[in-house]
């Protein structure tokens, strides 16, 4: 299976999926770390996908987002951003939504 | 490393009538943030407005630029923000 092809499944296989720096216990970058913060503050139960575990899936994901950097954050295999879009829709309630699937 | 100047330069040549605002909040040349106002914003949506901005930023972004913390501004937008008001 292709890069694509994995980040695809996972991306179709979850409600809600964070390709993050680390783990949300132990994020590895200050973007990820509010992201993952953001996700929690709304209640969300989310996968992660520690991309500095698998090299391969972190340039793979950017290409597959057309999106140059990490965290990035899909909802019901759609692309939703990255963490400062995240936080714009946080504050204004849109992200709530969106999760909540609205 | 890389300088503020060239950031809002790219932008502001590759987004027409694109008024952008960057800072080197750690002073690393590796860690920006900015605001940028584009009347094109109008049309697409936010994850649109920050592709376009990567976009104009090439191969840098995810590399000499190791982030760039955006927000994207119509011009309408922009003039109701708080920094307009504060002249930034």
């Amino acid at each position: 299976m292709s890069v694509n092809e994995q980040i695809d499944q996972i991306v179709k296989g979850n409600d809600v999926v964070l390709f993050m720096k680390g783990t949300p216990m132990f994020p590895q970058c200050g973007f990820s770390a509010r992201a993952t913060a953001i996700l929690q503050q709304c209640g969300t139960k989310f996968h992660h996908v520690n991309v500095l575990a698998d090299g391969e899936i972190r340039e793979g994901v950017k290409a597959y987002s057309n999106w140059p950097t990490i965290p990035q954050l899909y909802v019901r295999g759609e692309f939703v951003g990255g963490s400062d879009i995240m936080m714009e829709m946080f504050q204004s309630g849109e992200l709530q939504k969106k999760l909540a699937g609205g | 490393m890389f300088h503020a100047s060239e950031i809002k330069r790219l932008i502001e040549a590759a987004l027409p009538g694109a008024v952008a605002i960057i800072n080197d909040d750690a002073g690393d040349g590796e860690h920006f943030s900015g605001d940028v106002t584009a009347p094109s914003f109008a049309t697409l949506s936010l994850v649109q407005q920050h592709q376009a901005v990567y976009r104009a930023l090439g191969r840098h972004m995810g590399t000499d630029i190791h982030a760039l913390q955006l927000k994207t501004y119509t011009p309408d937008q922009w003039a109701k923000s708080p920094h307009a008001k504060n002249g930034a």
